[in-house]
């Protein structure tokens, strides 16, 4: 262990207050100081991806309490990808948000960034499942702020369903939580692990249903069927910034899937074993079949971009739910991509719409828009990735969920669904761009709005991260098959965390 | 003492539910504000019920209550009642901008129009769906 491990926890915290105190300043220093903040954050996090790029769990015990009776933190390969993947897209993010005044729209834009990043980053690195309900709250409160930043009739509609259903959320988890405490006795992940391989035939169905408690709540953020409904609209009506952000909000609740019931109801927890994994599986098709007529029928680009994230989950679920070790590995080099991407498309569609004027988003006839072929180009490649079409990221990703598929029982069914939607996506896809950039005209009243083009440059680099996925496939799937190698050897975890003696204890 | 817990808890959750699927915003927040209440009940009772048994270390005492339920509903708490807050001031904000309380807008606000609006440029006669 090292001090260093606690670091992508505190430096957002540090960060957020910081970014309190620098308000009087003005919004310049607010905005350098973030930027600041934010890439060292991504540096920390690359340490941290090296740091844990070996077999040795980095745990450490806050307050010197040894695991279970303290809470604990662990780095494992799994969250450092998750902290350099979230840095780097706030990075992004923020950029893009600076360039377009969109944190100048209200206050404490800069604070609540830095506090969504404390909560992620927490909810990443906890190996508590309360402590995991704490960084939940701490990155929803953050998330209704920013998701609201702004204001407008729209985003306050979509808000309030938005808290609702997370509110209900936090709610079914505290349920889930009580029922698996009461029955085995502990929170901490490592030891519940343990502590579920010996309970009583009696107890088993309440676990179970805990445990399908548990999964309801992380479906909820990730946007499960029947659980997205929230999600078109709130990642429609909120500033394109925050939607780019929100791209990883949903891999919270896929992570927490993998990490809480993937070490909890392993391959070891006898009658409970996978417990969870059909229903993955099986709401995950569900949801892709659903997205892709939401993506068919959407209405305005921002929405369309929406259901194409909710597709992006869905198929992530899918490989969850496929449940070996090369479907995990391909879960998270997809990940990676849908994450990037998705942000990327959140923050094209904003420069389309404000390059329309008043047609916005909508599917119409409307004026050019300013430098139609690189918007055009780098709206053609996007789409290309998003939807999984070769030659980018999102093809290899999806090859490489179906072939780990390929003796799953429900073979056919999964390739049916995840190919039929993949052709729906992309003709949809095709018909709005040449809807966005061939069907349009001259209108004598209305001057398309220049490009910005720093802004743009956000756009861009988030966009070479699918060429650079393929240009560096080896390496990363290397990464990714030790992460998922990690993952189904859950044992090791299990003893690292409970084995990491406190500071000046001696007894052991 | 285990019925009356039990019934406390099934009765505010259902109170809570029930309210939480009403159409208007105030009756939303009373039932997630009943449904935080219920929950609370619950990790409670989930340290298993004793009377009169301390929590922290007594040299009198001769048994020891489950100390970290009563911790987690104190967090709990907190989070219920910084949420609630939120939640209050947020639905008078969708009030004031909005025009009225339904969670899902019985009436359709100016902006909303118009954005459908353009969708059906060609259509204008029929209603937005």
């Amino acid at each position: 262990m090292s001090p260093f491990t606690i670091l992508p926890v505190l430096l957002p915290l540090i960060g957020g207050i910081l970014m309190l105190m620098a308000r009087p300043a003005g919004i310049q220093t607010q905005r350098i100081l973030n930027l600041i903040l934010t890439a060292l954050l991504t540096g920390v996090g690359l340490v941290s991806l090296q740091l844990a790029n070996s077999d040795i769990y980095q745990v450490v015990l806050l307050g010197n309490w040894q695991a279970p009776f303290g809470i604990v933190m662990v780095l494992d390969r799994l969250s450092a990808l998750m902290l350099v993947l979230t840095a780097l897209l706030a990075l992004g993010a923020l950029w893009y948000a600076i360039r377009t005044d969109t944190d100048k729209q209200g206050q404490h834009f800069h604070v609540l960034f830095q506090l969504q990043l404390f909560g992620l980053n927490g909810a990443f690195m906890t190996g508590d499942v309360f402590n995991l309900f704490v960084f939940f709250e701490v990155l929803l409160l953050a998330s209704y702020g920013l998701l609201l930043h702004g204001g407008g009739r729209l985003r306050t509609r979509a808000g309030l369903h938005y808290v609702v259903i997370n509110l209900i959320g936090s709610t079914l988890f505290l349920f889930a939580v009580g029922t698996l405490y009461g029955i085995l006795g502990t929170l901490n992940i490592a030891d519940m692990a343990m502590a579920v391989r010996n309970v009583s035939a009696a107890d088993q169905g309440i676990v179970a249903t805990a445990a399908v408690l548990l999964l309801v709540v992380f479906g909820i953020k990730a946007a499960m069927f029947p659980l997205y409904l929230w999600l078109p609209g709130a990642y429609a009506y909120t500033s394109a910034p925050v939607a780019a952000l929100f791209a990883i909000m949903t891999k919270v609740g896929l992570y927490a899937i993998i990490r809480v019931h993937g070490t909890i109801f392993s391959e070891e927890a006898g009658d409970l074993a996978f417990v969870h994994v059909e229903w993955v599986l099986l709401l995950g098709l569900v949801t892709l079949a659903l997205a892709a007529f939401g993506v068919l029928a959407a209405r305005a680009l921002r929405r369309q971009v929406a259901y194409l994230i909710l597709a992006s989950v869905a198929t992530l679920m899918i490989a969850i739910g496929i449940n070996n070790e090369a479907a995990l590995s391909a879960t998270l080099y997809y990940l990676i991509h849908s994450t990037m991407l998705g942000a990327a498309m959140f923050l094209i569609a904003d420069v389309i719409m404000k390059g329309r004027g008043i047609y916005a988003d909508s599917f119409t006839k409307a004026i050019p828009i300013d430098r139609p072929i690189i918007v055009g180009s780098v709206f053609m490649v996007l789409g290309i990735a998003l939807t999984g079409m070769p030659p980018l990221s999102g093809f290899f990703g999806k090859v490489m969920i179906l072939d780990a598929a390929l003796n799953h029982p429900w073979f056919a069914a999964i390739l049916a669904v995840v190919l039929i939607a993949g052709l729906v996506m992309i003709i949809s896809v095709a018909r709005s761009g040449s809807l966005l950039f061939y069907s349009v005209q001259k209108e004598e009243d209305q001057t398309p709005a220049p490009l910005n083009k720093s802004a743009f440059v956000a756009v861009i680099m988030l966009m070479l991260v699918s060429p650079l996925m393929v240009a560096f496939a080896k390496p990363l799937t290397e990464l990714t098959s030790q992460i998922a190698g990690q993952l189904y050897n859950e044992q090791v975890y299990i003893d690292a965390v409970l084995s990491t003696v406190a500071h000046g204890d001696n007894s052991k | 003492m285990e019925w009356l817990i039990a019934s406390v808890i099934s009765v505010m959750t259902g109170c809570g539910v029930y309210l939480t699927l009403r159409a208007r915003t105030f009756p939303v927040v009373l039932g997630l504000t009943l449904l935080a209440y219920a929950v609370n009940v619950f990790l409670f009772s989930m340290g298993r019920l004793q009377i009169g048994i301390p929590a922290v270390i007594d040299p009198a005492a001769a048994d020891y209550t489950d100390p970290l339920p009563q911790a987690l509903v104190l967090t709990a708490i907190v989070i219920a009642f910084g949420m609630t807050a939120f939640l209050i001031v947020l639905a008078l904000k969708a009030r004031s901008e909005l025009g009225n309380d339904h969670v899902d807008g019985l009436h359709r606000s100016e902006d909303e129009l118009k954005a459908t609006k353009h969708a059906t440029k060609t259509e204008t006669e029929r209603s937005p769906s």
